[in-house]
């Protein structure tokens, strides 16, 4: 399935949010996800299908002033 | 001194020097530079994630009681802005945001019509708007109207630390303005954040210099001292200035020479 990750397009294996997170090997507890322009809350995550196409930004607060 | 406190977007604070939490050498000093320096709200930033790498979460590093403020820098529009802005109190950050639109890679300063556009929007959304702005007063008095809780002019463009090279126009804010001023960047020296709060300034934000000194945590709680040394100078009302001398004891009545 070919989906855009933080405006890059990637081939990826699991359509399910929560797994593929886990494949990226992200820390789960700094992640705020966003797609096709909706934040999904972690809760929804294990429920959360992934289509071809979807545009999925990955996102997490850093530093700044 | 307790009893002087201000109110941003329907809190109430006791400390009037925000921080950042950016160009820190490590995240550890930051909940020592919160400590030292007594500050109650502090800003951080939204970025991708780096898939490539393990990433630490900051907001670890700053204790539940500091009030989050997140800024909307990497945006380029108002509608950019907007949209962080959302991800933002959707990710549990409260609606507190600081408007950040830049699109000058140079100068880093802010686009103060697509910040205005933003806060229109955002202020309508519920959001506590804190708008970082080059500092002229129609502006000032659009995003009062807006519904705007504060307005940031800068002293000196980001990480400068030049102070306040743009004071007469800040004092303009302070005096017409009924929203607070915040003067948010270019402050590089506990003396300059002193000197914007005897002019008046409701409270300052410091990022670079605390972040950046040799000792951010000893420079966090210099910068305390001063703002509250500025605010107390700003109460006390202080004495005008003159181009005269004016003698500190008579000028009759000297001994024989």
């Amino acid at each position: 399935m070919e989906l855009f990750i933080n405006g890059i397009k990637e081939t990826v294996e699991f359509r399910n949010l929560v797994q593929l997170i886990a494949e990226k090997g992200l820390n789960s507890g700094a992640l705020v996800v966003e797609l096709n322009q909706h934040i999904i809350k972690q809760e929804h995550w294990p429920t959360t299908e992934l289509e071809d196409g979807d545009r999925l930004e990955l996102l997490s607060f850093v530093g700044g002033g | 001194m307790n009893n002087d406190t201000f109110t941003l977007g329907g809190k109430t604070f006791s400390n009037r020097l925000l921080t950042g939490t950016g160009k820190f050498a490590a995240h550890s000093q930051i909940p020592k530079m919160l400590a030292a320096s007594g500050s109650q709200i502090i800003t951080v930033a939204l970025r991708r994630v780096d898939t490539t790498a393990q990433s630490e979460n900051i907001l670890d590093y700053i204790p539940k009681e500091v009030t989050l403020l997140p800024n909307t820098s990497g945006a380029r529009s108002a509608e950019q802005a907007v949209r962080i802005a959302r991800i933002a109190r959707e990710a549990g950050c409260g609606d507190f945001i600081k408007i950040e639109v830049i699109t000058d890679m140079k100068y880093l300063m802010p686009d103060n019509w697509e910040t205005l556009k933003a806060t229109e929007i955002l202020a309508k959304e519920g959001f506590q708007v804190l708008p970082y702005v080059l500092p002229d007063l129609p502006l000032a008095k659009r995003l009062e109207n807006a519904g705007a809780a504060a307005v940031m002019p800068l002293g000196a463009p980001i990480g400068t630390n030049r102070g306040l090279e743009t004071k007469p126009l800040i004092a303009m804010l302070i005096e017409n303005c009924t929203i607070p001023i915040i003067v948010d960047a270019g402050i590089g020296k506990p003396s300059q954040a002193a000197a914007a709060m005897e002019m008046g300034a409701d409270a300052v934000l410091v990022n670079t210099a605390i972040a950046t000194a040799l000792d951010p945590e000893a420079m966090g709680q210099a910068f305390d001292l001063a703002v509250k040394a500025g605010r107390m100078a700003y109460l006390a009302e202080m004495a005008d200035e003159s181009t005269l001398a004016r003698a500190s004891s008579p000028l009759t009545g000297f001994l024989d020479a």
